[in-house]
């Protein structure tokens, strides 16, 4: 019994560790393929008309972009492999320097909005589950509903609008003074509150309907027929297991808030990998742009991968299933 | 389809979407008769105006009149969500399909293509395309129909999986019918439930990323005015006057609120046991 669980957990995890590796090699092959694609010579689009032609030859020698495509294509892949993206030529310097200059200020909003979106939405779910039909609950739905539905850099230009503008409460724009962890902190509450306010409505919903359905189990009826205290069966027993499907989501979770972070930096004016990427394309500047992309892939498809193991340890059935 | 239509009005939340939806349509069909002005006719000497019997909703920072804007932009919202939705659930149908009637091997060649799809963050792989081609309009189309594509190929899939033994197909086989008769007579009427559901459940998606886009300046070009633009432009004239984002950024949610609670008054009516509210 024990062997057969293991191999099949064994199965499981392998095939999710192909499946990862492969949509990171897809996306360098993508990411190369834009570069081969893109119209008109790169030079001259990174550059701009002013370039003189001797400046043009020695950026496109620079970049290696006069060598034929697969000498192209080796270097790319056997460069990025052991993480080096290159340099960026407008400024000199490195591009994974670059990026891990702002990576910190979009992990810790991406992260920051799981957190608060995990915090809130899981007690009011709980609420809303132990008190169906209630006017409580009617309105909680219908709250789900509605902030699920606006898009979030919607909510930040309103929140915006409301706390900075008109109340003048908090500061927004900007991260922050340097070292002043106090100020970046206070500037990161509409951002956060901006990004995650659609997944507490998102995650309420889904622990309410979890846990309705959980609650119907024999196993808690039994519990409540042992004259178990209500709390108890409520957060130790139906809690527990209503979670797992929450647990499941936020893997698909990290990937939209990676991308909706990217326009809530912009309304926010935040330095991060969205400023980071937009301002890449609007100067057309490749290799930054290839190793920002490259490390928001692999950012959400480790995140994934994770979820996926720790699903599969809580719950057997995932590996079994397929 | 009497009964769907009762079920969807039926419910409080589900008759809000259904009235949203209707007006948005309304407005996206209408736009160039109902607007008062020519959304693109600028009055500079009115910037900035506020609502008034003249200009309902005010004018923006070129003296153009917002109402006759946000209508037009109902009019863009509306066939990018339509052209995208439409692209990704035929080209998704006819891959789920083959994916269910191929050899295994082939089958999983298309599988693992829609899962290394479904594994970009979609606005990333937006960001992309439109900095390697330029932003248009046809380019947020064309990148949200491949980023929705998985969806509509995995529900296509399962669904013919679920009737692809049925005997009566089998008869179909037997009698020498062919793929196309197959396909369009038998296959689709049987599956198109779902698919159905999932296109509606996906506008406010399409809606969202196109508003998105055109927000920071990568999705439909100016001065064709969509809701993100819009967005934009009032943003940027914050200071100004609120009244030109405060507007934009209802009309888009209220859009969204819509389409949403349609989609799943619609799912919930087809499928009452994924009903996600009760």
């Amino acid at each position: 019994m024990t062997s057969v669980l293991r191999g099949d957990t064994a199965r499981y995890i392998a095939s999710r560790v192909a499946t990862t590796l492969l949509v990171i090699v897809g996306a360098m092959l993508l990411l190369f393929a834009l570069t081969v694609l893109v119209p008109g010579d790169p030079a001259s689009a990174l550059l701009g008309p002013q370039a003189t032609p001797e400046y043009a030859r020695r950026f496109i020698a620079e970049m290696g972009l006069d060598q034929p495509i697969h000498v192209r294509f080796f270097r790319f892949f056997a460069h990025l492999s052991v993480g080096d993206f290159g340099t960026d030529v407008l400024t000199g310097r490195k591009v994974s320097g670059i990026i891990l200059d702002v990576l910190p200020y979009t992990v810790i909003l991406t992260f920051g909005s799981i957190g608060l979106a995990v915090v809130l939405g899981i007690p009011l779910g709980c609420l809303a589950a132990t008190r169906p039909g209630t006017v409580l609950d009617t309105v909680l739905a219908v709250g789900s509903v509605a902030v699920i539905a606006v898009p979030g850099f919607v909510v930040a230009i309103l929140l915006l609008l409301v706390f900075s503008i008109w109340l003048d409460w908090l500061p927004v724009l900007g991260a922050g003074r340097a070292g002043d962890l106090g100020d970046q902190a206070v500037r990161l509450i509409l951002p956060i509150v901006a990004l995650s306010i659609g997944w507490v409505g998102f995650i309420a919903r889904l622990v309410r309907s979890s846990m309705l359905d959980v609650m119907g189990e024999a196993y808690i009826r039994t519990a409540r027929a042992y004259g178990l205290p209500s709390g108890m069966v409520v957060f130790k027993y139906a809690l527990k297991n209503a979670c797992i499907p929450t647990l499941a989501v936020l893997g698909l979770g990290v990937g939209r808030l990676l991308g909706g972070a990217v326009l809530v930096e912009i309304v926010f004016a935040r330095p991060g990998l969205g400023r980071l990427v937009l301002d890449a394309i609007s100067t057309r500047n490749f290799p930054v742009l290839q190793g920002a992309v490259l490390v928001v892939v692999v950012l959400f498809v480790m995140t994934n991968l994770v979820v996926d193991l720790c699903y599969s340890a809580i719950d057997p059935r995932i590996r079994r299933g397929g | 389809m009497r009964s769907i239509f009762r079920h969807v009005a039926g419910s409080g939340t589900g008759l809000l979407g259904l009235v949203l939806v209707v007006a948005i349509v309304f407005a996206a069909v209408t736009a160039p008769w109902i607007s008062p002005y020519d959304p693109d006719r600028l009055d500079v000497l009115h910037r900035f105006a506020g609502m008034s019997g003249a200009h309902w909703l005010g004018t923006d920072h070129l003296g153009r009149d917002l109402l006759s804007r946000l209508l037009h932009g109902a009019s863009v919202a509306m066939a990018v969500s339509l052209l995208a939705i439409a692209v990704a659930l035929s080209v998704g149908t006819v891959l789920g399909a083959l994916a269910a009637y191929l050899p295994s091997g082939q089958e999983r060649v298309i599988l693992v293509l829609f899962d290394i799809i479904s594994s970009f963050p979609s606005l990333v792989l937006a960001l992309v395309v439109v900095a390697v081609f330029g932003p248009s309009t046809v380019n947020v189309i064309l990148i949200v129909a491949v980023t929705l594509m998985p969806q509509f190929g995995r529900v296509a899939r399962a669904q013919v999986l679920s009737v692809k033994s049925a005997p009566f197909l089998e008869a179909e086989i037997l009698l020498g019918a062919g793929w196309a008769r197959i396909f369009l007579r038998h296959l689709l009427p049987n599956i198109a439930g779902p698919l159905i559901v999932l296109a509606s459940v996906e506008v406010p998606v399409v809606i969202t990323v196109e508003a998105g886009l055109s927000f920071i300046g990568l999705g439909v070009r100016p001065p064709l005015a969509s809701w993100g633009t819009l967005i934009y432009d009032g943003y940027s004239y914050l200071s100004d006057s609120p009244l030109p984002v405060v507007a934009s950024c209802i009309t888009l949610s209220l859009a969204t609120l819509g389409f949403t609670l349609f989609g799943e008054a619609l799912r919930d009516a087809v499928d009452p046991k994924r009903s996600s509210v009760r």
